[in-house]
């Protein structure tokens, strides 16, 4: 079946068995990085996208379910050249060790700052809840995102 | 792939240009006896460490792995420090069995230790050799020579040449000598800094960083299917039906070992589950009952080993005593990510990219399972999640070797489902402590008595002797024979890690039991027994304190006469502000833990303040205050990073975390059956560090984990007047315990 939808603000196509795990399209047949593996049971939030400027599971959505919608990765918030707010920050504060969960502490406060500029710890505490760090990044993680808050506001004024 | 895993799969010759010297210039530098120089572990040539790259950079080659801890930007500092170049000049390879040094594995928080003394001689040495041949070329003294950023300046004036142009497409094979002189403390630069880590960007912006990241061509999508405790026998399972299934391309079945390779990962997902379905499995090993642990460890059959013994106990005349006993359970390490590897198998040479902690005993493990030649093995280690020890990587790794000789010039990717990752790895062991102290007439302790009931800390498939540790091995038709548990003996201890109070405690008696068989696989899970040993010790001292009626504060400080240990302890109660917290049955609590991990390494004391809700028993971490002595300090940043991250873990563990397993198996297969700390669960953090540059620097990783068990238990203790002494401390057993107006 062939699926359509936009990738990063690019329109694509792929024929796929539409049950395929969006994470899988994504990591193997566009072959992103962002979106990890971490237990394909919406448990963890390792592989979590944007869709419809939404944070989502990747890895139990089927592909066929963004026909026709937007998603945007990891890598499409931004690059080195352009780089995201919460990009820096997350370089800025450190904030991570094995960095194996940031992709979805990420695109998660993305989708956060997206609805309040100005997120309190609780209100990080809260969207980031189902976002699990074996690491315990979570100071620096919340730091990052504090910080990234900050200069959004910071921008607009 | 990346572009420098492409260049190194295709041999770097051409775009490396080693370093070549005359030996007369040499001469002076080497070693008269180069067998000699132990510290590099046989590793004794300049070029296994160092290598000149075209474009102006160094490419430091070390045998210590990333996980996140940082340490591969530790190195880099320490060889930019002794070689007098920038940071942005230094390139750290991937650890490869086919180049870079063997440096065994990446654990019990050595690798500054070890790798950084290493890497630290080796830069030191190269710069001399390099200044040496600058002097001859230019015909001036060395001493009025100076390096600024791999460019030679005289008397502080350019020369017009550099590290580049002098070693420029010649050859480098020497040897290190024994005595380098590294550059003296004061001038340090880069060491003591707090440099940004270098594979952070690259993670940020999802440049390829990890194992799953790795994309070769025609690769295959590999899952295995184990039954519900890895030790399981497969009876009978039905292969042809999934055989023909739509993009299968083999079902691997090797006595109990079982596996499936497809073209798409979602096949391969599909095919294990229908062949799961098929299965019939005999569980090998019956299981001790999981809410009674601490007692099938007493009762298990064990050998005893003595740990300490000074004076006799009756010597010292005790007038009160007190006695306890306390537990963990099996933890796991739950990386985030599923462990995975990839192996190619060209009919000559097995290729494995795998993410544990020790590329040449991987190695050695792998060639000796599958009974090839230990040449014919190339390990590449390839970044995955934090390990935190001795979880499934090696296992998997062996796992895709053993799929990939089924199906030659086909990389295969594997991947362990949360459940095999859960059911799979092995646990860091349940253990029993029992302590028992006398007092004297002054409240001083007079004598410590303390037994430790324990599993095995150690089965890492080290090279061919350890072989039999892994998974594949154990199961495949000829399964090769698992080793004895290994005991790691004193001082850096296995079960026993840290049992040995610091304190000044005249009479001391200490054993350890190492049960012969685990119900459950076991390993090295980061700091092994120290934190059942520290949690016990440091609960112990604390309801020692109470029975005088001491502060803990002064209590310890009163047995301590190690003069860091005190500072640690003595910064920790100024900036903590203990004494504006209510206490004792109020619902708010502080306490504290402390040690010296390995009595080796770093000091780190921990104070936490937290409430419990007398309701339900709930524990809220309030604030966290931790104060580390490690040493000369390579990455400030870095070590408190470190600290963060162990008593956050460590913090999850005690209050939380439990393998569950029944008659059944493994019952904790993914977050919801073995949930850990979030996010509004996570304490506010602060972390001092006293510098001591005078002092070897020594690792972290490892330092927080006892200390912050014991902080959190006597802060409970506080709270609610309750000492638990069974870890997890759950709400559960807390409201219990509160509700029980016997409990003590
Ligand atoms: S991988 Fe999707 S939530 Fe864990
Ligand atoms: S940084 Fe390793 S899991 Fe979060």
């Amino acid at each position: 079946m062939t699926i359509n939808f936009k990738l990063n603000d690019k329109a694509v196509s792929l024929d796929i068995d539409p049950k395929t795990p969006l994470l899988e399209a994504l990591r193997n047949d566009f072959e992103l990085n962002g979106p990890k593996f971490g237990c394909g049971l919406a448990q963890c939030g390792a592989c979590s996208v944007l869709l419809e400027g939404e944070a989502v599971r990747s890895c139990v959505i089927p592909v066929a379910a963004v026909n026709g919608l937007n998603v945007t990765t990891l890598e499409g918030l931004g690059n080195q050249q352009n780089p995201h707010v919460l990009q820096l920050a997350f370089i800025e504060e450190q904030a991570m060790q094995c960095g194996y969960c940031s992709n979805g502490m990420i695109i998660n406060a993305a989708a956060l700052l997206s609805r309040n500029q100005t997120p309190e710890k609780k209100d990080i505490d809260k969207a980031l809840a189902a976002n699990l760090c074996r690491c315990g990044a979570h100071p620096r993680i919340v730091r990052a995102i504090q910080r990234a808050a900050k200069s959004l506001t910071k921008d607009v004024t | 792939m990346s572009s420098t895993r492409r260049q190194f799969l295709q041999g770097s010759g051409a775009l490396v240009a080693y370093f070549s010297l005359p030996a007369s210039v040499l001469a002076q530098y080497t070693s008269p006896n180069p067998g000699q120089t132990k510290e590099l572990r046989g590793n004794t040539s300049l070029d296994t460490w160092i290598r000149v790259e075209a474009g102006g950079l160094i490419v430091i080659s070390v045998g210590k792995v990333e996980f996140g801890q940082g340490i591969r930007t530790a190195l880099a500092q320490i060889a930019a420090e002794e070689l007098d170049i920038s940071m942005s000049r230094v390139r750290m390879a991937e650890v490869d069995t086919a180049h870079s040094p063997d440096e065994s594995y990446t654990f019990s928080a050595m690798s500054v230790q070890q790798s950084g003394t290493r890497v630290r001689k080796a830069a030191a040495y190269a710069r001399q050799v390099l200044l040496a041949h600058a002097a001859k070329t230019l015909n001036l003294p060395t001493a009025e020579l100076s390096v600024v950023n791999g460019s030679i300046l005289h008397n502080g004036q350019p020369t017009g040449i550099d590290y580049w142009e002098i070693l420029e497409g010649k050859d480098f094979d020497r040897v290190v000598p024994d005595d380098v002189t590294a550059k003296p403390l004061e001038q340090y630069q880069v060491i003591g800094q707090s440099v940004p880590r270098l594979d952070i960007p690259d993670k940020v912006f999802a440049k390829t960083s990890y194992l799953a990241d790795q994309r070769m061509p025609d690769m295959a999508h590999a899952r295995v299917v184990r039954g519900s405790s890895p030790d399981a026998r497969l009876l009978e399972v039905d292969t042809s039906t999934v055989a023909a299934m739509r993009g299968v391309l083999k079902v691997v079945r090797d006595g109990s070992f079982l596996a499936v390779v497809a073209e798409r990962e979602m096949q391969a997902t599909q095919a294990a589950a229908k062949l799961a379905e098929s299965c019939r499995w005999q569980a090998k090993k019956t299981f001790p009952d999981a809410s009674r642990v601490s007692e099938w460890l007493k009762s298990a059959k064990s050998q005893t080993y003595p740990v300490a013994e000074r004076l006799s106990l009756s010597e010292k005349a005790a007038v009160k005593v007190h006695s306890a006993q306390y537990s963990r359970p099996f933890l796991a390490h739950a990386s985030i990510a599923p462990s995975a590897a990839i192996a190619l198998w060209n009919g000559k040479v097995l290729t494995v990219w795998s993410h544990g902690q020790g590329m040449y005993p991987l190695r050695g493990a792998i060639a000796h399972t599958l009974g090839l030649k230990q040449q014919q093995v190339r390990c590449v280690h390839s970044e995955s999640g934090g390990v935190y020890g001795h979880n499934g990587a090696d296992d998997a790794a062996c796992d895709a070797a053993a799929i990939a000789m089924q199906l030659p010039n086909r990389p295969i990717k594997l991947q362990w489902s949360r459940a095999d990752e859960f059911r799979g790895e092995p646990y860091g062991s349940a253990m029993m402590v029992s302590t028992r102290a006398g007092l004297d007439s002054q409240g001083r302790i007079a004598d410590w008595q303390q037994d430790i009931w324990s599993c095995t800390h150690s089965t890492r498939p080290g090279g061919a002797a350890g072989a039999g540790n892994l998974l594949y091995a154990q199961q495949k038709q000829k399964p090769l024979s698992v080793p004895p548990p290994r005991v790691i003996p004193q001082p850096i201890g296995g079960a026993d890690r840290n049992a040995v109070p610091l304190y000044d405690i005249p009479a001391l008696k200490i054993n350890k039991h190492i049960v012969l068989e685990a119900p459950l696989r076991v390993s090295a899970l980061r700091s092994l027994g120290a934190y059942a040993n520290i949690f016990a010790i440091e609960s112990f001292m604390d309801e020692l304190a109470v029975a005088s009626a001491v502060d803990p504060f002064e209590f310890r400080l009163a047995h301590l006469s190690d003069q860091r240990a005190r500072r640690v302890l003595e910064r920790l109660r100024e900036v903590s502000a203990w004494g504006q917290i209510p206490t004792y049955g109020t619902g708010k609590g502080w306490g504290i833990g402390f040690a010296k991990y390995k009595n080796l390494s770093a000091y780190c004391a921990v104070f936490v303040s937290l409430s419990v809700d007398q309701k339900n028993g709930q524990v809220t971490l309030d604030k966290t205050h931790a104060v580390i002595d490690a040493g000369l300090v390579v990455n400030p940043d870095g070590v408190r990073a470190q600290i963060e991250g162990g008593i956050v873990q460590s913090a999850s563990w005690t209050l939380k975390e439990q393998v569950k397993f029944g008659s059944l198996g493994v019952r904790s297969t993914d977050w919801m059956s073995y949930p850990i700390l979030g996010f509004s669960e996570v304490p506010e953090l602060d972390v001092e560090i006293i510098e001591r540059r005078d002092q070897p620097w020594l690792g972290v990783a490892e330092a927080a984990q006892g200390p912050t068990a014991a902080a959190i238990a006597n802060a409970i203790f506080r709270a609610s007047g309750k000492r638990l002494r069974d870890i997890p401390l759950t709400a559960l057993k807390i409201l219990s315990a509160v509700k029980d107006p016997q409990f003590a």
